[in-house]
């Protein structure tokens, strides 16, 4: 797969408030990628950077190995869905997604064809003549899909378009979306602060935090093996440990060794300090006394399809979040065993700085 | 007992706001000059109105005054809203005040302040000094009107028509003027009928050869009121209750439209 967007030490502020701090980021052709993060983590600011919105302080933009950074909005071979749609309310369904293509002169019978096709596409055929306020939020979002796909840009640019929709739709689009890439065979650059989202549909993951890239990766990556405590913290439920390599392959959590795949290689040698990452669901439990460790569940929470429960260590220190789907009662006393392949060791941040810049290094 | 109460005081308050004009309208077409008397139908006055060379004039000077006050000041509110929104926060709420201040002010300082600065600069008191002053009082109307229409969402809006390959131009004309355009009608409105209605900055801006409605009347209670005056009145309210029911209906439409 060929390259089609480069970001180069994009640097943007607004005002004293540093957004980007020096953002590198490769998007191939024809690839799904998404910029996960908390609100105000400049994945917007990226986006619209991309989009012709924001010019950046410092760095370039490059599209298809040609610069763009000082390119107008209008002349970018992107297009944009937005958060609210931003459909224009005055004109019909059809004036919407005719609006591009009006724009360029193009002859009235293409446009015909073309919105007719959109509309196909979107699975809202002969809405032509709607209005805009007609429509339900699920309607709006697939107009606006429609609208911005009618040009044939070869990267779509998406912000939190599935934001303001309930779950159930919010899943269905889902589904919509990877369908309608596969179909329109071009480049998705999705933006979201939902990490299910994120993990279901992307090919590349890009997690981001305070103007810092945290880490790069497929869906499988970042959930199994991320680089640092923000990561992990942002991906789905974990206990997130201190801990110390005791021996080769070897950490100490609360005066317990485990056996874990991580060590010198790794960059962690022993007598490192380190964070440790276990997901819930791989803590297996055993009859007490029989794992690693033993604690007392605290409390249980019916999840649907699993158990959560909350396990305090015997000396007090730690609180272990477990998923399981077998029914273990509140006080219950059990044993508790972690695979070494289910270990993630983390470099420790040594600030609060370096933890946000800890991957540029 | 209590619902027999409030139709009555509706009624009254209705009778209070009402009656007076429903009053001059009947006097408007009476044969006699007596305000006490009647004689008869007659379009007598309406004749003796249209006839009357200071009140063609009058009536032609309020209405011209009114629509150029309205469109320039329409015009320039609206270009004042366009650079406000491209402001940093801090100066716009400042100008933002700056703006409301003449809207509270009293008429008559307002109408005494703009006396003395056209007599300090010598510029003589006539047609266009009224105009100036109109378009002045009026443009913070607009401004008014016409600002909450230009938000975030036009701003998302036009940017949406940029990313759409439109250029700026196209995008403002296609986009954000469509999306101000409630909001600069009403502004055109509301100017229109505040300049109609003016006396007080009126009375003291414009110079000696020139009246309007308000004014007029005005000098004539000095001299005694004729009936062609009642007459005046009338048409100035029939007109006015004929836009307010063309706004309205054409309001409801729209309503109606949307609701589909």
């Amino acid at each position: 797969m060929s390259e089609l967007i480069r970001l180069e030490s994009i640097v943007k502020s607004f005002d004293d408030t540093v957004v980007l701090n020096g953002i590198n980021l490769s998007v191939a052709e024809n690839e799904f990628v998404t910029l996960l993060g908390p609100s105000g983590c400049g994945k917007t600011t990226t986006l619209r950077i991309i989009g012709g919105f924001e010019r950046p302080d410092e760095g370039r933009v490059f599209f298809d190995g040609k610069d763009i950074t000082n390119m107008p909005a209008n002349q970018r071979p992107v297009n944009t869905v937005f958060q609210n749609y931003a459909l224009f309310p005055h004109m019909t369904v059809g004036e919407n997604i005719a609006f591009s293509m009006r724009v360029r002169n193009k002859p009235e019978s293409y446009i015909k064809d073309k919105i007719k096709y959109a509309l196909k596409l979107v699975n809202l055929d002969g809405f032509d003549g709607r209005r805009i306020d007609q429509l339900s939020g699920g309607q709006q979002q697939r107009i606006a899909m429609a609208r911005a796909i009618v040009n044939e840009p070869r990267v779509l640019l998406l912000d939190e378009p599935l934001g303001a929709l309930d779950l159930k739709l919010r899943q269905e689009m889902q589904y919509e979306l990877v369908r309608l890439k596969k179909e329109l065979g071009i480049t998705f650059l999705y933006i979201t602060h939902d990490q299910e989202e994120a993990l279901t549909m992307s090919d590349k993951v890009v997690v981001m935090n305070e103007g810092y890239i945290q880490q790069e990766g497929t869906p499988e990556q970042i959930y199994d093996e991320p680089v640092n405590a923000f990561v992990a913290d942002f991906i789905g439920d974990s206990n997130i440990l201190p801990g110390q390599m005791t021996d080769e392959k070897l950490v100490r959590i609360n005066g317990v060794d485990y056996p874990c795949i991580d060590g010198t290689e790794q960059g962690f040698p022993p007598g490192r300090l380190v964070d440790v990452v276990i997901r819930p669901e791989d803590i297996d439990i055993l009859p007490y006394g029989q794992g690693q460790f033993n604690g007392t569940i605290i409390s249980k929470l019916f999840i649907g399809v699993h158990y959560e429960m909350l396990v305090q260590s015997e000396d007090g220190n730690i609180e272990w979040l477990l998923q399981n789907y077998d029914q273990h009662d509140v006080g219950e006393k059990i044993g508790m065993k972690v695979d070494p392949e289910n270990i993630q060791i983390m470099h420790k941040p040594k600030s609060e700085a370096e933890s946000a810049r800890e991957l540029d290094l | 007992m209590r619902k027999i109460f409030g139709r009555v005081y509706v009624v009254i308050i209705m009778l209070f706001l009402y009656l007076p004009i429903l009053a001059l309208i009947v006097l408007s077409f009476n044969e006699a000059k007596s305000m006490s008397v009647w004689k008869g139908f007659s379009l007598r006055w309406y004749e003796e109105l249209f006839h009357s060379k200071l009140m063609v004039q009058a009536i032609a000077n309020t209405f011209s005054i009114a629509i150029l006050a309205a469109l320039i000041a329409t015009i320039i509110g609206t270009l004042a809203v366009l650079g406000l929104a491209a402001m940093k926060p801090r100066t716009e709420t400042v100008l933002m005040g700056f703006n409301n201040i003449p809207m509270l002010n009293a008429d008559i300082v307002t109408g005494i302040a703009l006396m003395l600065f056209f007599l300090m600069f010598h510029w003589p008191r006539g047609y266009l000094t009224v105009l100036f002053s109109h378009t002045v009082f009026c443009i913070p109307y607009v401004i008014l009107s016409v600002k909450p229409r230009l938000n975030k969402n036009t701003d998302k809006l036009f940017e949406a028509a940029l990313d759409l390959g439109a250029s700026e131009r196209y995008a403002f004309r296609k986009i954000v003027l469509p999306e101000l355009r409630p909001g600069i009608m009403s502004g055109f409105l509301l100017s229109f009928t505040m300049s109609v209605d003016d006396f007080i900055i009126t009375y003291f801006t414009r110079g000696a050869g020139i009246n309007t409605i308000s004014t007029l009347i005005y000098s004539q209670v000095k001299v005694g009121i004729r009936p062609s005056l009642f007459a005046l009145s009338t048409i100035v309210f029939v007109t006015a209750l004929v836009v307010l029911v063309a706004v309205n209906l054409r309001q409801k439409r729209i309503d109606a439209k949307q609701a589909y």
